[in-house]
């Protein structure tokens, strides 16, 4: 009898402990470190912890914890294997990153059965957040950018024809098939439609654009995904003089990603883009954004669209902390956390739309120009205010299932 | 001119530069590896190395590109040599495996180190003024750069045409890839001319590397990324054959842009069905010894 009253106690001290303890939140990081796209991880990795560094105190006394794992190449295999072991062997709470349409496509099966939320702060193919519940997307779809760059691209830039050329995945056949559904739409016609062969092989894209040039369209469309590939088809396109034949270059924003765009050079000029972020966008989250990164990462270190993206992520990351109080263990609660949230980015004002776990943000006409200080910059030629993923709108496909 | 013949042109011309940039940097792979028998993976990483040497020396301490080149391909020539007396030379006598084990390793160390120092991205070189722009050849214009590319490879064949057989020390490297033992026991000292061509070879290479930068920008990963491309152009071509190299590049290179010119749909597929029907048909390529 007498040891009740002090196991009472005990049980109440545990109890009480539990409710002041600081949590320990366990991040699995999947994002590629090696190989031709390394960089693209770097992107990212660097503005994941960016934002840990300088807002750590923001979820006092909880803690974070990022285990970092290789993506391997655009594939999908590699990063189911290493998000599977994030998963069972680490435990951990949530998984964040993922550069590459391939691996979220892979893992979706496996976050559903876990129930471990996927925060994707790249990976844009379009019908991903309807493959699982627990996806929730601070990136892009495809269609963000493509979607509303076809009827500005007739209507605009002067493109009555143009041939389309993209790497032959799921983001680039998305990317292609919404700028296609835009620019029709608006009345142009697609004329050549050339697939550049897988995102793995060598960048060379030169047989691809001759036949481009001899096809004379008044727009080239390209997608690339942003990492070596970028600056191979803008050198193809420079060598091969098409924007001398009068072909316009236009595409998502993967086409000048911003930490590639000086080394690009005079080829870049002129390339109209549409995108939601650059360097040079005017909003203060940004320009402090830019400020603390090269105070990180040095002058000639520029952050790009992934990079802002990532720091979303962790944004949105840190808040769904803040708002459970440290008690990431549920992963559906989690996901419940982050539906509506919004906040001010250096993208500008984004939201989690509560009904399809993806982004809703303003995206931005952009062309490439000589600055007066001699470097190349993007500046805004046109916004369209606060877009959703148009393929969801419109269930096109396997965006309406 | 008729729209066909253009694009003939087209496919041509194109092709005949990516088969120069093929050649210059595989040959030195073949002749390697038709001397010795050694599998050198790292072949891509001396390529890649050059290539990042034009990018410091044209960047960072304004040296022309033309020169910068030279000086890329001596410094990874004399550096090459170090490696093949302290690393390659120890295995010459082992298995095909142990080769592989050393060379790949090479070539991952270098891409890691490359990556920590120049970072991931695809760096780009200034190219003197004379070589941007296109110029007219008469019946029409070619991008001035890859006009160039062939013009140099086709100096750099005649010149290796011409040491190979035309030269004491040419025939002597076709004797030993011939029958080395029977090269040995007439006096050829064999070691210190597979040095020699192991030297020239990742020199050319490393002009290869520099050469590419302005075709597809370079990354660290170059050196394992090619390197499938140069040993489809050693195998196809035959090993230790200057001849097999040039015409497996040219046919490589220009199928490969035609194929991809006319149905871009098939990717890929048109390399490696060339390589699959020319191994069937001649299994040691088109210049392989039997």
């Amino acid at each position: 009898m007498r040891l009740l009253p002090l196991l009472g106690a005990a049980t109440l001290a545990i109890a009480m402990g539990g409710t002041a303890q600081a949590e320990n939140v366990k991040i699995g990081v999947v994002l590629p470190f090696s190989g031709a796209n390394a960089d693209l991880g770097h992107q990212m990795d660097k503005a994941f912890d960016l934002y840990i560094k300088l807002h750590a105190k923001d979820i006092a006394p909880h803690t974070v914890t990022l285990i970092k794992r290789d993506e391997g190449p655009p594939t999908g295999a590699q990063a189911k294997t290493v998000a599977t072991e994030l998963i069972t062997n680490d435990k951990v709470n949530l998984l964040a990153g993922f550069s590459f349409s391939p691996s979220a496509i892979a893992l979706a099966p496996v976050v559903t059965q876990a129930k471990v939320p996927m925060v994707i702060s790249n990976a844009g193919t379009a019908w991903i957040t309807n493959l699982s519940p627990y996806i929730v997307r601070l990136s892009f779809s495809m269609w963000h950018p493509a979607f509303p760059m076809g009827a500005y691209a007739y209507n605009k830039v002067g493109c009555k024809t143009a041939a389309v050329a993209y790497t032959d995945f799921p983001p680039g056949k998305d990317s292609v098939e919404a700028f296609k559904t835009g620019f029709e739409k608006a009345g142009g016609k697609v004329t050549l439609s050339i697939p550049m062969g897988s995102p793995v092989q060598v960048p060379d894209f030169t047989p691809f654009l001759q036949r481009v040039k001899d096809a004379h369209p008044d727009c080239l469309y390209g997608f690339i995904p942003s990492g070596a590939h970028a600056t191979g088809l803008m050198k193809a396109y420079g060598e091969l003089g098409l924007r001398k034949a009068g072909i316009k270059l236009i595409g998502p924003m993967d086409l000048i990603p911003d930490n590639k765009l000086q080394d690009m050079g005079d080829a870049a000029i002129g390339t109209i883009v549409m995108g939601h972020y650059a360097v040079d966008l005017d909003n203060p989250q940004n320009k402090a954004f830019n400020a603390e990164w090269h105070k990180a990462y040095g002058a000639d270190s520029y952050p790009d669209f992934m990079s802002a993206q990532a720091w979303d992520t962790m944004h949105a990351i840190f808040d769904a902390i803040k708002k459970l109080n440290g008690k990431m263990s549920d992963g559906a609660k989690v996901v419940e956390a982050m539906k509506g949230w919004s906040a001010d980015g250096p993208r500008g004002h984004v939201m989690i739309d509560p009904a399809t776990r993806d982004i809703v943000q303003d995206e931005h006409a952009m062309e490439v120009y000589r600055k007066p200080d001699g470097k190349l910059g993007e500046r805004v030629l046109d916004t369209t205010k606060a877009v959703k993923d148009e393929c969801k709108v419109l269930k096109i496909g396997r965006c309406g299932s | 001119m008729p729209q066909f013949a253009n694009i003939a042109v087209s496919i041509l011309f194109d092709g005949l530069a990516y088969a120069m940039f093929l050649f210059i940097t595989a040959v030195g792979l073949s002749v390697t590896m038709g001397l010795m028998g050694f599998v050198n993976l790292a072949h891509g990483a001396f390529a890649m190395a050059g290539g990042f040497i034009v990018v410091s020396l044209t960047r960072s301490y304004g040296i022309d590109f033309i020169p910068s080149l030279i000086i890329a391909s001596v410094t990874i020539g004399l550096v090459s040599v170090r490696f093949e007396k302290r690393l390659y030379r120890r295995l010459y006598k082992s298995t095909d495996l142990e080769q592989v084990l050393l060379t790949i390793g090479l070539a991952f160390m270098a891409i890691a180190a490359f990556t920590y120092f120049y970072g991931p991205i695809p760096k780009s070189v200034p190219l003197p003024h004379w070589l941007e722009g296109d110029v007219n050849l008469g019946f029409r214009r070619f991008p001035t750069y890859r006009a160039f590319l062939i013009g140099l490879g086709t100096v750099l064949i005649a010149i290796l045409w011409f040491v190979f057989e035309k030269t004491n020390i040419g025939a002597k490297i076709r004797a030993a890839v011939d029958n080395r033992r029977m090269a040995e026991s007439v006096g050829i000292n064999v070691d210190r001319l597979f040095t020699l061509t192991f030297a020239v070879g990742s020199g050319l290479a490393a002009l290869g590397g520099g050469l590419a930068i302005q075709l597809f920008g370079l990354t660290p990963s170059f050196a394992v990324l090619y390197l499938v491309l140069f040993l489809i152009v050693v195998a196809v071509g035959g090993l230790g054959s200057l001849k097999g190299t040039l015409l497996a590049a040219l046919v490589i290179g220009i199928i490969d842009t035609g194929g991809k010119y006319a149905f871009p749909v098939a990717g890929n597929l048109f390399i490696y069905a060339i390589t699959a029907l020319v191994l069937l048909i001649k299994p040691t390529g088109f210049y392989g010894r039997e």
